[in-house]
């Protein structure tokens, strides 16, 4: 006893060094995401700060000092609140078409194709993303409006008693709907590569648990994998309405914009949007508040922008008990 | 209710290789077959064969017959969705439906058929499959809140419970009590007990107590090395597999002395 003691005092180490020396790269690590952390905020702060020392003065300009952009408009908020409803209308408009159609193709590459179609697919629609996007706006301009006119006129002619598809049917295809679509085909991408991989990620047992209960596969998919992954197509979609909101130059060159607030999707009186607005403005608005004013309107867009992904996590939390995350 | 499986020189394919070789055995109803073997020698693929869940995986496929009272599984024009309508089954880790409650977790099946039933037909069936499952009286005032807050032991319960709600012929249980505490464990073993008097169960396990405990009957696979397929080396009533086995492989393996 007393031996192995002494033996087990000799062998081993002074007590002091269980107090280890601090980990040069534990503390490099740490300092650097922390670093990474802060500046985030720091960036962000300096973009609400810029928004509102340069904004404020547009909203609250008198139109006489800015006559360029205030110059129709009895203030800021009267200038400001038809691009507001077309960024909104216009993006809600191409959610409505991009999010199914996205959710079709995430799950089609996840659960349908055969393996090989199935990267191959992936492959192709994240190449969609790449497209720079005033090439769609080319597209969306030259090609595709022309393209749409005929479906157009004949939803104005049968369907013209609901208010979306009445009014003067626009002869250039220039309207908020070509927009709308034009939208959807660029946040289609983002929103199915997400989608695609919430998907993949469906536990096994979770899907054999539906098979095994004698579930064919559209119903596993709706038992198992779609309720799975809702909080990921709810986050995909807000990611592509974010990249919709603040979308420009596709909207500027399709968009034949007239600035009032409609609902009706064909005519070619439309609503802009405030980043195709600020776009458009911008050269000539070089003096008096006409600056002040459109960053005032970037402004209104931030806090869209801020109030729907509060929205969405909102949305994803308030049944979170149900996640699955567990 | 309950239903007698023969199955006939049946072979096990994961595309060219061969996981489970020349397979005959009589599964008899309201009885527990238990399966018992080393880790890989294909006692499991086999199990899934029984309700074709082994088609889940890419390049898997059977050779041979498996007759449920006479009819075969594998037949022309034999949906596999409706053979796992009738035939159930236990994972080895419980799988409630994380986004279901409990009440929509026993009623996950029943839903499935498309069957328009009352909000009083439903609320039985809960209850039944539930107290069938040994489970009512610790949910019953809970049937709203999500599946996957109970613990594992009543998850596994609420599995069976599904399982039941869908009165099958069979239910399948692929070692539904390794992921379990010894009292969970017990609590599913009377429950298995109680389950045989309803339905034909087979159970594969890994715990030779365990088969000894439930089960009337034990089949014992084994591989002759990696590589090479899964075989049944013997079947007979547990009594006899435990006590006097006729292979020396049975024997060691239940003795302890490999596996």
């Amino acid at each position: 006893m007393t031996s192995t003691t002494q033996a087990a005092e000799a062998s081993s180490p002074p007590a002091t060094s269980l107090q280890g020396k601090p980990r040069p790269g534990d503390r490099n690590f740490a300092a650097t995401a922390l670093g990474a952390g802060i500046f985030i905020l720091v960036i962000l702060a300096a973009v609400t700060a810029f928004l509102l020392i340069q904004g404020v003065p547009g909203m609250l300009a008198d139109p006489a000092d800015a006559p360029t952009t205030l110059g129709q408009s009895a203030n800021f908020w009267d200038y400001v609140w038809p691009l507001a409803f077309g960024t909104i209308w216009a993006s809600i408009l191409a959610l409505l078409f991009a999010v199914p159609l996205s959710i079709g193709i995430a799950l089609f590459i996840s659960h349908y194709a055969h393996r090989s179609l199935a990267s191959v697919l992936g492959y192709i629609i994240d190449l969609l993303a790449a497209v720079p996007s005033v090439v769609y706006g080319l597209w969306g301009s030259t090609v595709f409006a022309k393209a749409v006119v005929p479906i157009y006129a004949w939803l104005n002619a049968n369907l013209g008693w609901i208010p979306l598809f009445g009014g003067q049917v626009s002869v250039t295809g220039r309207t908020i709907l070509t927009a709308a679509m034009v939208l959807a085909v660029m946040v289609l991408p983002i929103i199915t590569a997400i989608c695609r991989e919430v998907f993949l990620q469906t536990p096994k047992l979770h899907e054999e648990a539906a098979l095994a209960l004698g579930a064919t596969r559209w119903e596993m998919i709706r038992m198992a994998v779609l309720p799975f992954a809702r909080p990921g197509i709810i986050s995909g979609a807000m990611l592509g309405l974010g990249r919709a909101l603040g979308e420009t130059m596709a909207v500027a060159m399709v968009l034949s914009a007239t600035g009032v607030v409609t609902i009706q999707l064909l005519t070619s009186t439309n609503p802009s949007t405030i980043p195709a607005n600020i776009a458009l403005k911008f050269g000539e608005a070089g003096y008096g508040l006409n600056v002040n004013v459109l960053i005032g309107t970037g402004l209104v867009l931030f806090v869209v922008t801020f109030g729907v992904n509060a929205l969405a996590r909102w949305i994803v939390s308030r049944r979170s008990e149900f996640s699955g995350a567990n | 209710m309950s239903k007698r499986i023969d199955v006939t020189n049946l072979n096990v394919y994961y595309g060219k290789f061969r996981a489970v070789e020349d397979v005959t055995m009589t599964i008899e109803p309201r009885a527990v077959t238990a399966f018992i073997g080393p880790s890989g020698c294909g006692k499991s693929t086999f199990l899934r064969t029984l309700n074709r869940m082994h088609e889940v995986i890419p390049n898997a496929y059977v050779e041979g017959e498996v007759l449920m009272d006479g009819e075969n599984l594998y037949g022309t024009g034999v949906d596999p969705v409706r053979v796992r309508r009738q035939i159930g089954m236990v994972f080895q880790r419980p799988n409630p439906f994380p986004t279901m409650s409990i009440k929509e977790n026993v009623l996950a099946g029943i839903t499935l058929n498309a069957r328009r039933l009352s909000t009083k037909e439903k609320d039985e069936i809960v209850e039944r499959s539930l107290r069938g499952a040994n489970l009512w009286e610790e949910v019953k005032n809970r049937l709203g809140l999500p599946g996957s807050g109970l613990s594992g032991g009543q998850q596994q319960r609420l599995c069976i419970a599904r399982a039941i709600a869908m009165q099958p012929d069979v239910i399948l249980m692929d070692e539904p009590c390794s992921a379990l505490d010894p009292i969970s464990t017990l609590a599913i073993e009377d429950l298995i007990q109680e389950l045989k008097q309803t339905y034909t169960v087979v159970i594969v396990t890994h715990n030779m107590q365990q088969a000894a405990r439930v089960s009337d009957t034990t089949a014992f696979f084994n591989i002759a090395g990696t590589g090479s397929p899964g075989k049944l080396i013997e079947m007979g009533s547990t009594e006899k597999i435990f006590s006097t086995p006729d292979v020396k492989a049975t024997e060691d393996y239940i003795s302890g002395r490999f596996g």
